[in-house]
């Protein structure tokens, strides 16, 4: 336990710097722009960065086992369309079984990955990579390359992710939830610090009875869960399901990881830093127009944002990792 | 006994090469005409340009995800270039040039900013993309001089297409550097350990920079073709274009825990794509359908000897 205490309050100093960034940020913005600050803003902001925390979290935990998960927009892309595929063909059938067969398709999806990682020892980064590319052709088989569009859902489907409650959207109320459940999950849960384990050094873990396959495919199997429920919501909000939903967002999603401190290496990182890493994304991305810059120059500005987190945080890291992973003994 | 199995490798991507002639030209009449063949060599040349220094880039262990961001960077800066005249020798310096610098700006990062190559990486493919974003916006550049159209759409001698030369006089060079010269050695050396590499007195990461700026160069050189041969730019160009390129590289038995892979291996496995992409296209399959072969394709390679080897 004694190496454990550091390492949390370095955590702890890097999601307060971030958070403060972050702070500092949206009061340079109100300052600018008084209505930035106000309520309604706030809550559309929130409700913008909401798909993005919920997959940051699914990705940190896959992360945290020395793992990458680069199938999580595909798989949220084909659960999306099984769900609107869903919808069209039983109108009646309510939000209920959208919501578990998003969730199911989207956990035997990252079960996959899991399985291939955990039972072949297979590197996860050509694994997720064949299996993105193998989720977005199956979207085209199922859908024959059509749009399913928004005269073809229902009210309920689409007023579930829009519903708001003490105005906040579902949608952010999920984020919210979801970040609490991690935030606490991670802290409390004798999974979690299996996690932490696996992925911060195998072996000891090994030695303290913690199976890192395990782990990994535990990881895996959530993120794709999330990325299965984060398919439904992404249909509902956006009102459309097409072959290419989400394509390239794997990348934003690991961007916004790598930002709230998520170490590469395994091992690290926190799910507060998680969330303010994607809220810092999310008023990058929303300030951007106020200031009068052009939405085309928002991905170069997320590059340097990465560029920047990472060669601040890689000062104090030691790296022993190749490109993502060494066989387990 | 070392040996063995990459052989082995290369023969079955040789055999499945094999089986895609046989296979294809039996579905498709139009398959088996050198016209048609000679098409089909644009399908992979462009890609397998830049697979071969990110084959030494992955057998070093390291990995450059940002290759086809700096095609799009450079080839923006050609465009750029034509628009104010520049004629086309300063168009291929700019695209090389171009692609240089960004591999260079990599290799700073891994070796001086400490930073593990696929993170950096997928910075820099952000911000390279974000450049090209940046400065296109939803333009279009096609200004090119008549004589540019060379590089990308000439013909070196009957069918055979400057670039399919190009291409095979490099994967000559590359493979000559990677097998048969100490600087071969120490990349396999590195990849396999780093760590003894570093007290066997190899320079690794004056290897690695410069792994990263060959990469980048090379992506430069990918950018000149693809750009002559397409004529335009725009700053979607070669979009999703790292992921075929690192498929190639891994279906050419380059393993991406390093110290492992040939030359040889890697220009089957361009083969192989080339004729999958193309194959499937004379059958009028759409490319997104195809994107599953080539899925399954990647995790049936890693998966195979893993399995073997468990028994």
């Amino acid at each position: 336990m004694n190496k454990v205490t550091p390492r949390l309050s370095e955590g702890a100093r890097r999601d307060l710097s971030l958070g403060a960034l972050a702070l500092g940020m949206c009061a340079a913005v109100t300052f600018a722009f008084p209505g930035f600050a106000s309520p309604a803003n706030l809550a559309g902001l929130l409700d913008d960065t909401a798909l993005l925390i919920m997959l940051a979290l699914g990705q940190m935990l896959v992360i945290l086992v020395r793992g990458i998960d680069l199938s999580i927009a595909a798989n949220l892309a084909l659960c999306g369309m099984l769900a609107a595929l869903f919808n069209r063909a039983l109108p009646d059938a309510g939000v209920l079984p959208v919501l578990v067969l998003s969730l199911a398709s989207g956990a035997m999806l990252g079960a996959l990955n899991g399985l291939l990682v955990w039972k072949l020892a297979l590197p996860p980064i050509v694994v997720t990579l064949g299996t993105m590319s193998v989720y977005r052709g199956v979207i085209y088989l199922l859908s024959r390359g059509a749009w399913v569009n928004e005269n073809e859902m229902t009210r309920a489907f689409l007023g579930f992710t829009r519903a708001t409650f003490l105005g906040l959207s579902t949608l952010s109320w999920l984020a919210l939830g979801f970040a609490a459940a991690f935030i606490f999950g991670l802290r409390r849960l004798r999974m979690a610090r299996g996690l932490y384990a696996a992925g911060g050094n195998p072996e000891a873990a090994a030695y303290a009875g913690i199976d890192t396959g395990r782990m990994q495919f535990i990881a895996y199997t959530v993120c794709g869960a999330i990325a299965g429920l984060c398919g439904y919501l992404w249909v509902a909000r956006f009102a459309v399901a097409y072959t290419d939903i989400a394509l390239g967002f794997e990348l934003q999603v690991i961007a916004a990881c790598l930002i709230g401190g998520v170490a590469i290496a395994g091992g690290k990182g926190s799910a507060l830093g998680v969330v303010i890493g994607c809220l810092f994304i999310g008023i990058i991305r929303s300030s951007l127009p106020l200031v009068g810059i052009s939405a085309f120059w928002q991905m170069f500005i997320n590059g340097v944002v990465i560029l920047l987190a990472v060669l601040l945080s890689a000062r104090s890291r030691v790296h022993n990792r190749a490109i993502l992973e060494v066989p387990r003994a | 006994m070392k040996v063995s199995p990459l052989l082995r490798w290369e023969t079955m991507l040789a055999v499945v090469v094999v089986l895609e002639f046989v296979l294809f030209s039996n579905i498709s009449p139009y398959f088996l005409s050198v016209d048609t063949l000679s098409d089909a060599s644009f399908n992979f040349t462009e890609r397998a340009l830049v697979a071969l220094p990110l084959a030494l880039l992955i057998i070093a262990g390291e990995i450059d995800i940002s290759v086809a961001a700096i095609i799009a960077l450079a080839s923006v800066a050609m465009g750029l270039g034509a628009a104010h005249g520049v004629g086309t020798p300063g168009l291929v310096l700019l695209g090389l040039g171009t692609g240089l610098a960004a591999g260079m700006i990599n290799g700073a990062l891994v070796t001086v900013g400490r930073v593990p190559s696929i993170v950096a990486t997928i910075g820099t493919m952000t911000l390279f993309r974000g450049a090209a974003y940046a400065v296109l916006g939803d333009r279009v550049l096609k200004d090119y001089p008549a004589s540019f159209a060379a590089f990308g759409q000439g013909y070196f001698a009957g069918p055979v297409s400057n670039e399919l030369v190009l291409f095979a006089v490099f994967a000559v060079l590359f493979a000559v550097f990677l097998h048969r010269t100490r600087w071969g050695r120490s990349i396999y050396a590195i990849g396999a350990n780093p760590v003894a590499s570093r007290f066997a007195g190899v320079a690794v990461n004056r290897y690695r920079f410069a792994l990263f700026a060959l990469t980048g160069l090379f992506s430069g050189l990918a950018a000149v073709l693809l750009t002559s041969r397409l004529g335009s730019t725009r700053p979607s160009i070669a979009q999703g274009w790292e992921l075929e390129i690192i498929s190639i590289v891994i279906l050419g038995g380059v393993s991406v825990w390093g110290g492992k892979g040939s030359i040889p291996g890697v220009v089957l496995a361009a083969l192989v794509f080339g004729l999958v992409t193309f194959g499937l296209g004379l059958m009028n399959i759409p490319g997104i359908v195809m994107s599953i072969f080539i899925g399954l394709l990647l995790i049936l390679v890693v998966a195979v000897p893993a399995l073997l080897n468990r028994r």
